[in-house]
């Protein structure tokens, strides 16, 4: 590889991990708005459930929102009476792994693993689990066309999970 | 739990604290409740095939439901008749036979030994006496299959009583009159004790305010069903069922699939084959009435267009199993259905989540504090009548159904 086929590539990388980063600290923070921002207009938002690889047209997910969906669960979150989120989960995630998985035109299939510590009334949760993102590069930069969220757990009982994960 | 403390505990307008917080409470629960009466465990849609099986539970115990070559539904507990080890680890499948990987015991989906490795080690031994444990009383109501560890007792409908009613006006909502279990569940787990969410589901008190945040952003209507000026009604069916009557506000508003929340001219598919099964005018009613908003005791809730399996672990430990319902030769209503249920239920549902948080919040309540030590269910004591069939009905949010179940778990607790 030349050299400035690698910076590229090393930029390349830093920019991705930049913005899963910058993902997981307005959720640990509770930016809402602000990671409402990083969604493209066709933005899906999965979490599914009993496995990774159903079909979520079919089967049960835990959370299974197109863009408006996405929409609706911030504004619930901003009405002050989101019960469960009153008061607000401490958070505080690890992720790592950072991989980008394919690259096609100016979408990008990047690969993630979270580690999720929730400190909240009932008590103390770690959350595992493995992320796909799909970035699409626009105007203003990077951003989500779409999250999967696979948790380690999501085949057995889990508590509430009322915040962004 | 002693039969005077249920008496004692149990009162017309309230109930103690320690129903919920006390292990040994909910020992005394398991033997006389989930061990005895009736529990709903599985549809008979979950295992479409012969040789089927699925995981299902009672309480804390796993069961295994399975379908004979026959076709039979059986209840088997996971355990291996030798050694105890846990017989199936797949949550669900397709076999007529299963081989513990322990020692090579196999039996039959019927729960029969059918055999075991190097038999001349057995030399005499009954093969019939070593079956899998079962539970021994299997029922079903429209597809919905029940289970009773009791060998005797009152049958599955009298059981039901009528509750059976609810289970037939869903089962209008198909064309083909029938309910289908095919989405898969989610499992909602919760800090608390059993009893806080099977009274929260008829508990039309509540929704105001658990839901104002997404009553507020989202225009479901369904906030209005249980507000002061409602004409819905709440119904203690017997036996500890009870129910939220939506219907008075629903004929009120006369619009077919308002109760969902939506139009006929948006699903113009569901209700031409509504109509071609049952008639317009009947069509027409069935339509505009709904689908029922039922707890069948003690783990079956009915929730318009889902069902919660209250699954009791511990004392204060819960799990809802959620599933959007699905209506045989209704693929547009289905799918409305399974995306609505994503939104509402589950772990991060719009509603659910918070009445998990209050579940917990409950929970901790009358386990931290100890004054007063009253849970008090008086509201709409004083305007408690009874409609034409006799039931005991109250206004929308009135706790007539909480006290209705109260009074069917002291005889169960009461009883010898």
């Amino acid at each position: 590889m030349s050299q400035p086929d690698l910076l590229q590539e090393l930029a390349l990388q830093r920019e991705i991990e930049q913005f899963v980063y910058r993902e997981a600290r307005l959720q640990d923070s509770h930016e809402y708005d602000a990671w409402e921002a990083l969604w493209t207009d066709d933005g899906m938002y999965w979490i599914p459930a009993n496995g990774d690889d159903i079909d979520p047209e079919v089967q049960m997910s835990i959370i299974y929102d197109n863009r408006s969906r996405i929409a609706l669960r911030i504004k619930q979150l901003h009405t002050g009476k989101r019960h469960t989120q009153i008061p607000r989960s401490r958070l505080c995630r690890v992720v790592s792994n950072v991989e980008l998985l394919e690259h096609r035109d100016d979408e990008y299939k990047v690969g993630a693993n979270a580690m999720i510590f929730e400190s909240n009334a009932r008590g103390d949760t770690v959350w595992s689990a493995r992320n796909e993102y799909l970035l699409r590069r626009g105007k203003q930069g990077l951003r989500m066309v779409r999250k999967k969220v696979m948790l380690s757990n999501n085949d057995k009982p889990l508590y509430t999970l009322s915040f962004l994960v | 739990m002693a039969t005077a403390t249920a008496t004692e505990m149990v009162r017309a307008d309230r109930v103690h604290g320690a129903l919920y917080s006390d292990q040994t409470i909910f020992q005394a629960e398991l033997e006389k409740i989930w061990y005895r009466t009736w529990v709903y465990v599985g549809h008979a849609s979950e295992l479409p095939n012969v040789n089927d099986f699925i995981m299902k539970s009672i309480g804390p115990q796993q069961v295994l439901m399975t379908r004979d070559k026959n076709g039979e539904i059986h209840l088997l507990l996971n355990r291996c008749a030798h050694r105890g080890n846990q017989l199936c680890m797949e949550q669900k499948g397709n076999r007529s036979s299963f081989t513990c990987p322990y020692h090579g015991w196999t039996f039959a989906n019927t729960g029969q030994l059918r055999g075991f490795p190097f038999a001349t080690g057995y030399d005499g031994v009954d093969k019939s006496q070593l079956g899998l444990g079962e539970v021994p009383r299997v029922a079903q109501y429209r597809g919905f299959v029940f289970g009773s560890f009791a060998a005797e007792g009152p049958s599955l409908e009298e059981h039901l009583g009528a509750a059976a009613q609810a289970i037939d006006r869903l089962c209008e909502t198909s064309p083909a009159g029938e309910v289908e279990i095919t989405a898969g569940f989610l499992q909602h787990r919760a800090k608390s004790n059993w009893k806080f969410l099977v009274e929260n589901e008829t508990d039309g008190y509540h929704p105001q305010f658990v839901h104002a945040s997404i009553f507020s952003v989202a225009k479901s209507g369904i906030g209005e069903l249980y507000g002061p000026n409602s004409t819905a009604v709440t119904r203690d069916l017997g036996n500890g069922h009870t129910e939220n009557d939506l219907r008075p506000e629903f004929r009120r508003i006369g619009k077919p699939l308002s109760w969902f929340g939506t139009s006929a001219e948006r699903l113009p598919e569901y209700v031409a084959r509504m109509h071609a099964a049952y008639g317009e005018d009947q069509a027409r009613q069935i339509m505009i009435d709904g689908t029922p908003h039922v707890m069948i005791f003690p783990n079956l809730f009915i929730a318009e267009i889902q069902i919660f399996v209250i699954q009791a672990v511990a004392h204060d430990e819960t799990i809802q199993h959620v599933t959007a319902l699905q209506f045989k030769d209704a693929p547009d209503l289905n799918r409305r259905l399974r995306q609505q249920t994503m939104g509402s239920v589950g772990p991060a549902g719009f509603l659910l989540a918070d009445d998990a948080e209050m579940y917990e919040r409950t929970q901790r309540g009358v386990t931290n504090a100890r004054r007063p030590e009253w849970n008090y269910l008086g509201r709409g004591l004083h305007r408690e009548r009874r409609d034409a069939d006799g039931f005991l009905i109250g206004d929308a949010t009135d706790e007539v159904t909480s006290r209705g179940i109260w009074r069917h778990y002291r005889a169960l607790m009461e009883a010898a």
